[in-house]
């Protein structure tokens, strides 16, 4: 019991030091000016380019309706990209860039709990850019975001079932990336690319073809921005969601959630174990 | 229990890229069989590709072995790592690594923290480490800022920071200039004198600090260890012999007859070495039985058209242990030639 206990506050003393790592990876290279100017600016300019695209496309102004969930959607995926890609970046700049995987690794009980609390800087920093994303939306765009009709309830269940399966793919991808070489890093882009497709991220999923309709319905992220779209919007989008109640959909959401956070963690013990018996947790690739 | 580490018929393969698609086993540690005692600073001396730095990754947990046992401070290093873990720490040398984002300070303080250390002792340690190695004046510079030496002055200090039951140090010094070096050489010393069940794992190529600082010495090549003993003791093994250290001026083609020198009656064990380059200069090393084979060896040399240029005798070092276990050098010079007996 006393060891047991011991290994748990390790573990949590190192998921709150990494946090406290990312954090500063994350916000500390640039002063704090130029560090707010670029955490607007980046986020918002993401958001342009969708009102570009629907303006273009759509030839109306922006605002309420299919733009408002679109809209919604893309905001949320910036969690998606964030936490997928710089979980697997972690790995990838902790071991080539600045060598230090290694040290972390015989510094910590587990190495899974360094990358749990490197996620967790990751969510922070995507949230911020989320609330910035929203505000601007809301102000500029007039999205129907109003606090008489945000369903708390839907929107922080979608959110927090949403965060655990993103952690759980990025764990996963993360523990590929401790098998494979630098270049290894485009992987996470290219299932990023692939869960926009097919999580209707910014358009409905009914209309993907019924071929890729199957997986995207067992993704937890097109739940996950679903409930979040009802949530705030008071609305889904599309028809195939639609049949679930908001109560089934975070029910579906939560399953999904806790299967992918599962096989996750299972790939990252299996890849670390292969990446300890090839002798892979300190290689430089020079990719 | 009063060893610190303990293993048994260690082996470790890898399988590595050959011409084509042809992948071959490459064996790095075979069969090592090895007891570190408490509160002692084993050294690991063996040249590049020894396998000197794959037996630190398997104690520390960063590689499993092929096959045998590894035990650190009591704890199987395969079924139980996270034991291991937490008596531990390791500093590799000639590295270039950090959180470059970060000061000096706040990657040892992180560092400190992730061993538990309560907050106030860290910092005094971190400090007086600091001041030790002579990085208290970059203590809140970023560490992308520093020169490679003072990253691992810094990295130094992380090893020592956990204030670990076993340390391994993986060439720790090398790359730093002589006085950093030397510093850090006395501090390791100091460390493990003020308390018992300190242990230091070293591996260096550094002969002059193996004999310094460790107070027994395994010489490892091709993955095997040849001998484990006291440096003096090693010493002793080449005994009453002496070591000639000769230069001599001869042309590349008149190198290879020299070699026969080894069959001469007295003469023990011969190094050709010679800087490249189409250079006339050479220096050979040889270990002759008694001071009666020197005459001998002289002769022969002028027989084969070799001008000597220089002469030396001197005591055994470590270097001609080396010499006499492996047949060749430790310390890397072109061109090396080897000839022995038996």
């Amino acid at each position: 019991m006393a060891v047991g206990s011991r290994s748990a506050a390790e573990c949590w003393r190192t998921f709150k030091l990494a946090a406290w790592l990312g954090w500063q990876m994350e916000s500390n290279w640039a002063d704090p000016f130029l560090f707010s100017i670029y955490s607007i600016v980046k986020p918002v300019s993401h958001s342009l380019i969708l009102v570009v695209m629907y303006l273009v496309v759509r030839g109306q102004a922006a605002g309420g309706g299919l733009f408002a969930q679109m809209y919604v959607g893309n905001a949320f995926f910036l969690y998606v990209g964030q936490v997928l890609f710089g979980l697997t970046w972690v790995v990838i700049e902790d071991r080539e860039f600045y060598q230090m995987f290694k040290y972390m690794y015989v510094s910590t009980p587990n190495i899974y709990w360094y990358l749990l609390g490197r996620s967790f800087a990751k969510m922070a920093i995507a949230t911020v850019s989320v609330v910035i994303v929203l505000t601007f939306g809301r102000v500029f765009l007039r999205l129907p975001i109003h606090a008489s009709t945000v369903d708390l309830t839907t929107f922080c269940f979608s959110m927090f079932f949403g965060m655990v399966s993103c952690i759980g793919m990025g764990i996963g991808l993360a523990g590929v990336m401790l098998v494979v070489a630098r270049h290894g890093g485009h992987a996470s882009e290219a299932v990023a690319g692939a869960l926009f497709l097919l999580s209707g991220a910014v358009f409905p999923i009914d209309i993907l073809p019924r071929l890729a309709l199957y997986p995207a319905i067992a993704l937890p992220t097109t739940y996950w921005l679903e409930g979040v779209r009802r949530g705030l919007l008071g609305s889904g989008m599309g028809q195939t969601m639609a049949v679930f109640s908001n109560r089934e959909l975070i029910v579906v959401l939560a399953m999904l959630s806790l299967v992918y956070l599962i096989l996750g963690t299972l790939t990252f013990v299996m890849c670390e174990k292969t990446a300890k018996a090839r002798g892979l947790i300190d290689m430089h690739t020079h990719h | 229990m009063s060893q610190a580490i303990i293993t048994e018929q260690l082996r470790r393969e890898f399988r590595v890229d050959k011409e084509g698609k042809r992948r071959e086993t490459f064996v790095a540690l075979d069969g090592v069989n090895l007891e570190v005692n408490r509160g002692e600073i084993f050294g690991l001396l063996g040249p590049n590709g020894a396998g000197k730095t794959t037996l630190i990754k398997i104690l520390s947990t960063l590689l499993s072995p092929t096959s045998g046992r590894a035990v650190v401070g009591g704890f199987d290093v395969t079924s139980d790592p996270y034991s291991v873990r937490r008596i531990i720490n390791m500093v590799s040398g000639g590295e270039h690594s950090g959180y470059g984002i970060l000061t000096v300070r706040e990657n040892l303080w992180l560092f400190s923290q992730l061993y538990g250390i309560p907050n106030k002792i860290a910092l005094e340690r971190i400090d007086r480490l600091m001041d030790i190695v002579g990085l208290s004046d970059r203590a809140r510079t970023k560490v992308h800022k520093l020169s490679t030496g003072q990253r691992q002055k810094m990295n130094f200090i992380r090893g020592f920071i956990s204030d670990p039951e076993i340390l391994f140090l993986d060439e720790p010094t090398l790359g730093l200039d002589v006085e950093t070096s030397r510093v850090i050489r006395r501090y390791i010393r100091e460390w493990v004198d003020d308390r018992p069940d300190r242990t230091v794992l070293l591996t260096t190529h550094y002969m002059a600090e193996a004999d310094q600082l460790c107070d027994r010495l395994a010489i490892v090549n091709q993955g095997k260890i040849l001998a484990c003993d006291t440096p003096s003791a090693l010493k002793r093994r080449v005994g009453q012999d002496s070591v000639l250290e000769i230069e001599i001026s001869a042309q590349a083609g008149q190198l290879q007859p020299l070699a026969e020198l080894s069959a001469q009656r007295g003469v023990r064990r011969v190094a050709i070495s010679s800087n490249g380059g189409g250079t006339l200069t050479h220096r050979l090393s040889v270990i002759v039985d008694g001071d009666g084979a020197i005459p001998e060896v002289l002769q022969f040399l002028a027989q084969r058209g070799a001008i000597v240029t220089g002469f030396k005798k001197t005591e055994p070092t470590l270097e001609d242990v080396f010499l006499e276990l492996v047949g060749r050098r430790l310390t890397g010079e072109n061109g090396s030639q080897v000839a022995s007996k038996g």
